[in-house]
This record gives structure tokens, sequence and C-alpha cells, in this order.
């Protein structure tokens, strides 16, 4: 099974890339403070923007209801999905009813959660994704490892290389301008041939049946508007009530991911144009789980900005694709135990607790409270690291007992003096990148039982 | 039992009692003391690479358009007839046919000092697909259409009806590739935004 600390081990074996990774990351992230510190009520903004989706929660079954009459009125044909598999599946019955076996694709962690490609490839349908970034971890065969920076722990001679590879530019090329220029006359090709495209979604609104896609390179709409077919996927939670309350989801989400004012294009879909197929998804694949626990059905206020994970201390310096799920970080940590608790109990552990992640959070979900909350139910539910558990209670019982604590405060005081390599090498984890200290001559006990007098 | 009614019905039993939503007119309230709109739009629109040329009446934007000759420029301001083709041509065409596109020119209903997004909607550009498949966009918005913050935009929507329409702030970009910003990701490579200033 994957674990968290064994794949940022991986990472964390080029430390000249991981110094590298951990200050893009943080730069990043003081673009956020700046941006937000221009909005003179940026507190109270997230905090609308957290009731906002409270209130969602709270009454999402009628809003959902609501959204698909008038997404129908609008002319958009409305499908649901209670898991991944009927999602692709649903997908897929689009496709084949056009007789389409090639699509495009813009930014979607959805379809990222759901496995969509893999599943499409394997029904004979190739996928394009169009956003640079994920573009470039397709080529490279890889997952994105960031929700908003997809290859943001690739270098650009690598990208470079990969490009040479598979759209034939010059051996050696890294120039970003170069690299993106290739990147674009190979998806403007990509974008004019396909038939079918598919899109994520970061609004849909209730009232209106509207759904708004945000991206800065202009990919979804160049696939969207070229397309026969556009689908867009999105989970039951992207749900707003109102029109206006956009405003304040806008605000926030472009300041918190990189800094910007707003994305490029805020786009909002609302009927099919003239001649065009529009097909909405919305998917539950947990949700509804995740809505009912009471402690962490806050999580599903998320609106994916990436902020957590750009101020994350673990984040940066043992990367995206150590978190082995589609959404990494610290926000992904809270979401994907709720998935399957068992193959992803190692991610609520991959966290200090210092809170930034919290702080920063635009629709003020307590990240860090539900880490430490998931750590109590993995623990019980008997999904906690066997050897932990063990060595828990070895020390429960070390320091609940008064001489078997003294016998073992003695004995490490002789190993580490006298025999200092039983603690000095990798068998030890708390060996690692430090060294282990100088032994004391005396437990406190001893100094206070012989200078109490 | 269907997916939709099992999701329904898995949501109703999950969801925890209603809580109320926070009064927006508060934000709406706002928006309206900030003042000098037109300064903040303009430094807003250079930082996320565009450009912004005020003029005084709408012929004056002829005088500002560099392309090379016998290119093909759209829009869908009559008054620009002269030197443009007419975009709401191609509203039933085959999108692909645009694809050749040099420049488009196209009006704007409102834009937001905040951020410099215009709001441009479906009839505004013709066809869909334009103002993002043209190599270069110049959007045109009266001065006095600029408000201050995205409430106040959504404000400005309040009752209308598009089937599509978006917000538009600078050109097409990406920062992919180590972060570095390149303009012209897929979309328009400039953009400029002629503000009318009678």
């Amino acid at each position: 099974m994957k674990h968290h600390a064994d794949l940022a081990e991986v990472f964390n074996k080029d430390e000249e890339r991981v110094d590298w990774h951990d200050e893009t990351l943080w730069w990043v992230r003081q673009k956020r403070d700046k941006a937000s510190h221009q909005i003179p009520d940026w507190e109270e903004l997230r905090e609308t923007a957290s009731q906002i989706k409270l209130n969602v929660l709270s009454d999402l079954a009628n809003y959902l209801e609501q959204f698909e009459k008038q997404a129908i009125a609008n002319g958009v044909t409305v499908h649901w999905a209670a898991d991944a598999k009927e999602h692709n599946q649903i997908v897929h019955a689009i496709l084949q009813e056009h007789g389409i076996t090639q699509m495009v694709k813009s930014k979607s962690m959805l379809t990222e959660e759901c496995h969509l490609n893999h599943y499409l490839e394997e029904q004979g349908i190739g996928v394009i994704d169009s956003d640079l970034g994920e573009r470039i971890v397709q080529l490279a065969n890889e997952p994105p490892s960031h929700i908003v920076l997809p290859c943001i722990h690739k270098k650009k001679e690598e990208i470079g290389e990969i490009f040479h590879e598979h759209l034939g530019s010059k051996k050696g090329e890294d120039d970003p301008q170069i690299l993106t220029e290739t990147a674009r006359t190979h998806l403007r090709s990509t974008f004019l041939t396909r038939k079918a495209a598919l899109t994520g979604v970061n609004f849909a609104v209730a009232e209106t049946g509207e759904f708004v896609v945000c991206t800065n390179e202009g990919n979804a709409d160049m696939g969207a508007h070229l397309a026969d077919v556009h689908i867009a996927s999105m989970g039951i939670e992207k749900l707003i009530p109102q029109r206006k309350h956009l405003g304040v989801f806008l605000r926030l989400l472009t300041r918190s991911a990189t800094g910007q004012p707003i994305t490029t294009y805020s786009s909002h879909f609302k009927k099919p144009r003239p001649g065009q197929q529009m097909h909405l998804i919305l998917v539950d694949n947990g949700r509804s789980i995740q809505l009912g626990r009471e402690d962490f059905r806050n999580s599903l206020k998320c609106i994916r900005c990436g902020a957590c994970m750009n101020t994350c201390p673990v984040y940066r310096r043992s990367g995206g694709h150590s978190y082995h799920t589609a959404v990494a970080g610290p926000i992904g940590s809270i979401l994907a135990p709720n998935l399957d608790m068992k193959q992803y109990a190692d991610l609520p552990f991959a966290s200090t607790l210092c809170g930034s992640c919290s702080n920063v959070c635009p629709v003020k979900i307590d990240i860090h409270d539900q880490l430490y909350k998931w750590r109590q139910v993995i623990i019980k539910e008997g999904y906690g690291d066997k050897k932990k558990t063990l060595a828990m209670q070895a020390m429960a019982f070390t320091l609940s007992n008064p001489s078997a604590y003294r016998i073992a405060g003695k004995a490490g005081r002789v190993v580490m003096k006298y025999a200092p390599f039983a603690v000095n090498n990798s068998l030890n984890p708390w060996y690692k990148q430090r060294d282990m200290p100088k032994p004391p001559k005396q437990s406190f006990g001893e100094w206070y039982s012989e200078h109490r007098k | 039992m269907t997916s939709r009614d099992k999701i329904l019905a898995d949501v109703r039993k999950s969801q925890p009692p209603v809580s109320s939503l926070p009064d927006m007119q508060v934000w709406e309230n706002k928006g309206q003391a900030n003042a000098n709109v037109i300064d903040t739009f303009k430094m807003v629109a250079a930082n996320v690479g565009g450009k912004v040329i005020i003029i005084n009446k709408l012929d004056e934007v002829r005088g500002h358009l560099n392309f090379i000759p016998g290119s093909r420029v759209l829009t869908t301001i009559p008054a620009l007839f002269d030197v443009a083709g007419n975009a709401a041509d191609y509203t039933d065409a085959m999108p692909h046919e645009l694809e050749n596109v040099e420049l488009a020119i196209l009006p704007a209903e409102f834009g937001v000092a905040e951020n410099s997004a215009l709001w441009v909607t479906e009839t505004q550009m013709g066809t869909r697909v334009l103002p993002f498949i043209c190599q270069h966009l110049a959007l045109v918005v009266n001065a006095a259409d600029i408000v201050p913050d995205m409430h106040a935009a959504y404000l400005r929507t309040q009752g209308t009806d598009n089937g599509f329409a978006a917000f538009i702030a600078g050109p097409s970009k990406t920062a992919d590739i180590e972060q570095s910003l390149v303009l012209g990701a897929h979309g328009p490579r400039s953009l400029i935004v002629f503000v009318v200033t009678p």
C-alpha cells in the first residue's frame, strides 16, 4: 500500500529540487498574501463565503432540484452519477451516441478523482488534456501534482525533453515562451478537430441553471465553443444559491490561488449554442456521506483554490505525488479518507497541524482541526499504523510505571553514551536529517534527589 | 431507484439543519462608496497584461488599430464595419471558420475596476468562440460603465438572460512552466481595452 512518508522520502532524495519546489510554492503563497491585503474586508469576505457555502450544504437537495429544473429549461441535459463508475459510463455513453472516439478536456479535478481518462482509454477513446500543465503531465504519463499548478514539480528542462519527444520541439529547448508556443500550435489543432469537449465546473448557480468555468488559458472555451457536444462534470457541492453570490467567490478564488485579481476568463455557460448539445453531470461519489459526517462536512465548502497546498510546510517539501490521491495537500488529506479510509489512512498524519492551511482557506474550512479529528477516527477504526500503535502502547506503559520509566531512562543514557551506533543508524527514524543529542549524565530525578537537601 | 433519487435521498438524510444566507446588500453598498474606478481599472488591466487606451469617441478606435494589411478582422460594432467584417454573420456558421481571425473588436457591456474584467455577452461576441480564437482582441467599454467591484458587476447583470457570457481580463496566459508568465496560451496574445470617455 502507498504511504505518504515513503513517497515523500523518494521526493526528498533530490534536496536541491525540494528547496526549489518549496520556494516556488512559497512565492505563490506570498502573491496570495499581497492580493488578499488589497481587499480591506478580506476576512469578512471569507466569512461571507463560508456562510453561503454552509447554507448550500444545509439545503443542498432543494438547490440541486432547483438547479436541475433551471438547467433543463435552458436546454441542458442533466445526468446524475452516484459514483465515479457511473460518471465515466455516462460520459462514454454520450460519446458513443455521437460516434465520437476523441475528446478534448479542460481542467477537472473531478475527472481525475474518477480516473476518467484511464476508463475512456480502455474503451478505445482518446482524451487530450488541454490545460498546458495538465498536457505536460499527461505526456509524461503522470497525474497532476497540484490542483491549480499541475506540473509545479517539473523543471523546464524536463518539459523541453517531453515536448521534444512528443511534440517535435528542438532538442534542448527550454524557453517557456517557445515551449508554450509549441503547445499552442499543437492544442489549437486539437481544439479544431475534436467534436466533444469536457470541462469542469467551478460554480453552478441554482437560481439560473448556469455554470461558471474559470481558466487563464482560454482552453475550456476553445474546447467547448468548437465542439458539437459539451460535457460539464461537477461535484454536487459546487452549487451556489444565486448569481449575486458569484461575486464573493470570484473575488476570493484566484486571489487565494495565485494572487491574481481574477482569472483571464470566467465563462458563464447557460444554454447550448444553436446546434450544440450541452450535458451536465452531477456527481456524488461519496459527497453525500461526507455531508453526513458532522466533523468533516465543512470540507465540502472547498472551491479548489490550492492555497492550503501552497502554504503547507509538508506539501511544499514532499510534493503533490506523495499524497497518492487526485487532490493532494491538506484539503486532499481530509477529503480522501472519506472515499477510502484504509487506502488513505496515512494522509491525515502527513501534517504538522500548524494550522496555516485553515488561515489561508478562502471559505474558512477548519482543515487542521479536521486532520486531527481524522487521525482519531482512523485509529479507532483500526486503520492506524501498527508500528506506531505498538510504540504508543509501550510508551504509555513506561510513562505510567515509575520503575519502568527509570530503567528505560537509564538504559537510554547508557546506550547513547557507550553504544551510540545503536541509535545513530538508519533504523532509527529520528536519526534522519538530525544528530541524536548528547546524553545527559543523570536524569532530572537523580539530580533532584541529589540537590534537594 | 434512479441515481438521481438516491443522491437526493442521501443528501436529505445527511444535510444539517438549514442555516441562513448572509446579507449581500452590505457588500453591494460597499462598492458604491469606491470612487476613482477608471484609475484603478487602468492600473489593474496593465498588471494582468492588458493595454488601456482612453478615447473620446468610438471613431478613434481606428487610429489605434495595428494589424497586418489583408489579415482578417471581425467586429460587432456597426461603426467599424468599414475596417472589419461583421462577426454576427458567423453566428450560425461553423465556429471553425474563425480559426484565422487576426483581430476581433468587440463591445463590452461593462468593466470591473478591481480586476479589470469586462463582461462580454454572446450577442456582443457575434459568435461564442470569437474572443477566444482570435490572435488579438480589442474590447470597447464606456467609461460610465466601469463599476467598482464584482458585487456591483453582478448587480448589473440582474435580470439579463444570456446563453453565454464571460468576464475577460487580459490576454490568454499561462504560467505552467516554472511559473514563468507567458501571454498567448491558446487564445488572444494581446488585449487592448478602449475606454470611451466623452
